[in-house]
């Protein structure tokens, strides 16, 4: 059969090109190259929400962080996704750093954002007393949010697929050929191929590549990784606010916030690098930890729990690439999608419906759209709402993350929700199993194990993630030939 | 739901491992009879059962036994008490009016009132995320307990080709079982001049098997997209900083870490009791009560023990606390003397010691900073008067000391006491 629309990979900008799409009768495939949605630059960056005072008035990208900002507050209550609206601070340690605070602060009154303020030295360390005392000022921007990007990605992908999308992963896609007047078949690494009317390139670093196999070449991305440290909850309340120092022409500078779980993130550098190398170096570290300690002195990094690094898909040109390629009708490029990209998302969802109605795609709304989603959270519930947890499902009774309080229950409701993790970090990501202080190392052959069983997947075929990925080399001796 | 007499203990035990046995055991023979014993695993024992490895109960019974046969004697002992247990079931909370929040299958999720409680979570241990071991974050690197469970509980092999940052006891014994198993060790890397480990592990885990230890190296850079393809590992200069030039790239497939462990004390630090930031543990008395009245802590949850006769006789310690607690019969003379670690030493265990309510002698464990090859002494004072000198020939921070106190040597204690190490000439 042929789809109307193609959406090319499954981060933050697919799953939200692909939510906006399920509102319409019509026949959507996500193309994942990885065995799980949001697998690249979507589950490693700052998960801020950004007001909007950074992009430039005018610019796509001021269009749509404000209007996905907007969207997110929406979004997140209803889908049921973890996020936080600390506000955040602008940080000066200079009086030419407290122009640009100025600076920034017309532009985000040019580009409509409400409740910003410039603070002076002490109304800063009154409001963070953990900040620097070589602060000058800095701007307060009530409006930004904290969100954990992947379950956003999720929440969104899961939603879609609700309304009927279907996703399909693993499927790489490395060739593209126009068919007839309209319309493109998309083939796989693997063989296998689907045919659309519409195709929407939403692959992140791959965009550029992705784009030049039927369209000349218009843009290019140029991988930036940032490296971070993740810190135990214990430090969560460190800082109350996401803490930016000024913006430099390499990006917004190494943060310091708490995230919407309630751990506390610190990074990133910004590095050129491949699109998909996302290992971390001692001389990232080293500098995220000597910028990061500028604005906060008093940061313990013995606190961390994990490093981890991203690669931006940023591109040669100095805005978000949101059209219709040249030459290839109803091939819709979202390219570039750097920071605010994960703010944005949800608008440049929105954006892409409206260039395929305006590409000629027939658009009917459904009469009956889930627009809803709730998962049961357990260590976020009263006492009381978990004894009548229990006593309706046992297994929520048995916890199998004891750093973050993770039940039986919760992991199975994720392997039987639409889009079960098949990985051991897949269920991670999802449920926040071994996302805590011993980092799995307790709870990890506990989940091996519940994920072998109910998925039926032998332990020759476990990932911790990727596909590739194995965790057992075999069994012990004795056991060969037995039947694990 | 709380309150009843039915969910009211006379002393609840957190966790079923070689120090809550323990103490739980004491306690009955103490004369506490209602007791519970709650463990989040499926089996008693703690940590114990997945170490398959002979070499315990030297010291407690006097002959050499396996993890499982050393916590078997002591589950044993509390199947012929009556003493409650619970497995599989988690401690959600505990409060400082010693409420205990528990949750599991069958009970579902109740509040039980301990008239004593005691603390014996265990340790858990320091991972990659801790000391920020640069490269990629592919699969095959595992702490060394976890292989070690995965390999001695759920029969999995985890890798072949094996590389081992740290050389703590449990990453040498894995060193020995990986082999024995069929895999390649090919390295143990160590951060500082010397192991954390006990010496008879070196040899026995390590020499015997020609397994080459490199002291003052570290891994550098982990390798591979999906599943560890090597590392480099690098010497370290006097200041830890990476020696440019002696990089040495190992071809594995999976890095284990034995790079420390830390006790674990989540329903401590929750329950508002002090700790202590040398130890990680909660600060304690001589019987091991905390610092909430009726609270005790005992075992690798207070300070992380290398053997398990001491982590024993920690639990015995707490048990007998708690007994008299509830019982009422403590000794109310309420002289506190505090103990400092003075010149290379880490930390003592207990903290404080209330002469009135220790038996005859009390011990004090402690761990030095630092190698001492040549003889030299340990120095415990109070202001000006030295309360004991004891000569030691060797002492290693991977091999914790014991020193005992008496109640005579305390009678006329009143300022704090140091224990402080002296070289060997000093007198």
């Amino acid at each position: 059969m042929q789809y109307d629309v193609a959406v090319i990979g499954c981060g933050v900008i697919g799953a939200a090109a692909a939510y906006s799409l399920s509102k319409y009768k019509l026949s959507v495939t996500i193309l994942e190259a990885e065995n799980d949605v949001a697998d690249a630059t979507t589950k490693a960056n700052s998960g801020i929400l950004h007001a909007g005072y950074d992009p430039e008035p005018g610019s796509i990208m001021a269009d749509m962080n404000i209007k996905g900002v907007k969207m997110a507050k929406e979004l997140c209550k209803k889908l049921d996704v973890p996020v936080k609206w600390p506000g955040s601070l602008v940080v000066a340690f200079s009086d030419a750093e407290m122009k640009t605070v100025k600076q920034l602060y017309d532009r985000g009154i040019k580009n409509g954002v409400k409740n910003m303020e410039i603070l002076n030295g002490s109304q800063v360390h009154a409001m963070e007393p953990a900040l620097s005392t070589e602060i000058k000022g800095a701007l307060l921007a009530k409006d930004a949010g904290v969100v954990y990007p992947w379950e956003y990605a999720l929440a969104l992908a899961e939603t879609a697929v609700r309304n009927g999308v279907e996703l399909r992963r693993n499927f790489k896609v490395n060739q593209i050929t126009k068919q007839g007047k309209d319309g493109y078949m998309l083939k796989s690494e693997s063989g296998d191929f689907v045919t659309a009317k519409y195709v929407i390139n939403a692959a992140g670093v791959y965009t550029d590549f992705i784009h030049n196999l039927v369209a000349p070449p218009a843009f290019k991305i140029l991988p930036n990784r940032g490296e971070y440290y993740l810190m135990d909850k214990t430090e969560g309340n460190l800082v109350t606010r996401v803490i930016f120092q000024c913006p430099t022409e390499k990006g917004k500078g190494v943060l310091v916030s708490p995230t919407a779980r309630g751990n506390l993130i610190v990074g990133p550098n910004a590095v050129d690098g491949k699109k998909d190398y996302t290992g971390v170096t001692r001389s990232g570290l080293d500098y995220v930890e000597e910028y990061a300690k500028k604005s906060v002195p008093s940061l313990d990094l013995r606190a961390s729990i994990r490093n981890f690094a991203g690669v931006r898909a940023n591109n040669d040109q100095n805005d978000f690439i949101i059209r219709e390629a040249e030459n290839a009708k109803g091939f819709i490029d979202l390219a570039g999608i750097k920071s605010p990209g994960l703010t944005s998302a949800p608008a440049i969802g929105e954006r892409c419906v409206e260039l395929l109605d305006k590409a000629g795609l027939k658009l009917e709304a459904k009469k009956v759209f889930i627009d809803t989603r709730k998962r049961i959270k357990f260590t976020d519930l009263s006492v009381a709402e978990k004894q009548e947890l229990v006593k309706k499902n046992p297994l929520y009774g048995r916890v199998i993350c004891r750093c973050e309080t993770i039940t039986e229950g919760e992991i199975i409701d994720a392997l039987r929700a639409p889009i079960p993790p098949v990985s051991v970090d897949g269920i991670k990501r999802r449920c926040g199993t071994g996302m805590g202080r011993c980092q799995g190392g307790f709870c990890g052959p506990r989940v091996m194990e519940i994920l072998m069983n109910e998925a039926h997947i032998s332990y020759r075929d476990l990932v911790m993630d990727k596909t590739g990925s194995y965790m057992l080399e075999g069994v012990t001796k004795g056991q060969e030939g037995d039947n694990l | 739901m709380s309150g009843s007499a039915e969910n009211t203990y006379d002393l609840i035990v957190v966790g079923a491992g070689p120090a809550g046995l323990a103490a739980a055991v004491e306690a009955w023979n103490k004369g506490l009879k209602k007791i519970l014993i709650i463990e989040r695993a499926k089996e008693a024992g703690g940590i114990l059962v997945q170490c398959i490895h002979n070499g315990f109960g030297l010291h407690y019974f006097k002959e050499e036994l396996t993890g499982p046969e050393y916590a078997g004697r002591f589950i044993e002992m509390a199947k012929k008490t009556g003493i409650e247990i619970k497995l599989d079931t988690m401690v959600l909370d505990v409060t400082p009016d010693r409420k205990v929040h528990m949750i599991n299958t069958k009970d579902g999720y109740q509040i039980l009132e301990g008239k004593s409680i005691i603390l014996a979570m265990g340790c858990r241990e320091r991972t990659r995320g801790a000391i920020g071991i640069p490269g990629t974050r592919p699969a095959g690197v595992y702490t060394a307990g976890t292989a070690q469970r995965l390999l001695n509980i759920e029969g999995y092999m985890p890798g072949k080709r094996v590389l081992i940052l740290g050389s703590g006891d449990i990453g040498l014994i894995m060193a020995r079982r990986l082999t024995l198993e069929g895999a390649k060790v090919l390295a143990c890397v160590e951060l500082l001049p010397f192991s954390g480990g006990l010496t008879r592990n070196i040899v026995q885990c390590l020499h015997d098997f020609d397994i080459p230890l490199y002291l003052s190296h570290t891994i550098t850079e982990i390798k591979g997209d999906r599943r560890v393809t090597g590392a480099v590992v690098m010497k370290l200069d006097e200041h830890r900083k990476p020696v440019p030039g002696t990089e040495m790239e190992f071809d594995c497939d999976t890095i284990l870490l034995s790079v420390g462990l830390i006790p674990e004390n989540e329903l401590t630090k929750k329950a508002g009791i002090k700790m202590d930031m040398r130890t990680k543990g909660a600060i304690v008395y001589e019987d091991r009560e905390t610092s909430l009245p009726g609270v005790f802590a005992c075992g690798n949850a207070v300070h992380v023990h290398d053997l398990v006769d001491f982590v024993t006789e920690e639990g015995q310690l707490a048990g007998a606390g708690a007994a008299a607690y509830v019982q009422g019969t403590e000794n109310t003379d309420s002289k506190v003397i505090e103990l400092e670690n003075g010149n290379d030493v880490g930390y003592t265990v207990p903290q404080h010691i209330r002469p009135g309510k220790m038996g005859d002698m009390t011990g004090v464990y402690f761990r030095v900073r630092s190698v001492h090859k040549e003889p030299c002494f340990i120095s415990i004072k109070s202001g000006s008067t030295e309360i004991a000198r004891l000569k030691r020939d060797h002492m290693a921070p991977g091999e914790m000391e014991r020193i005992n106190l008496t109640k005579d040597q305390l009678k006329n204690i009143t300022e704090k006491i140091t224990i402080s190490i002296e070289a060997g000439d000093a007198k």
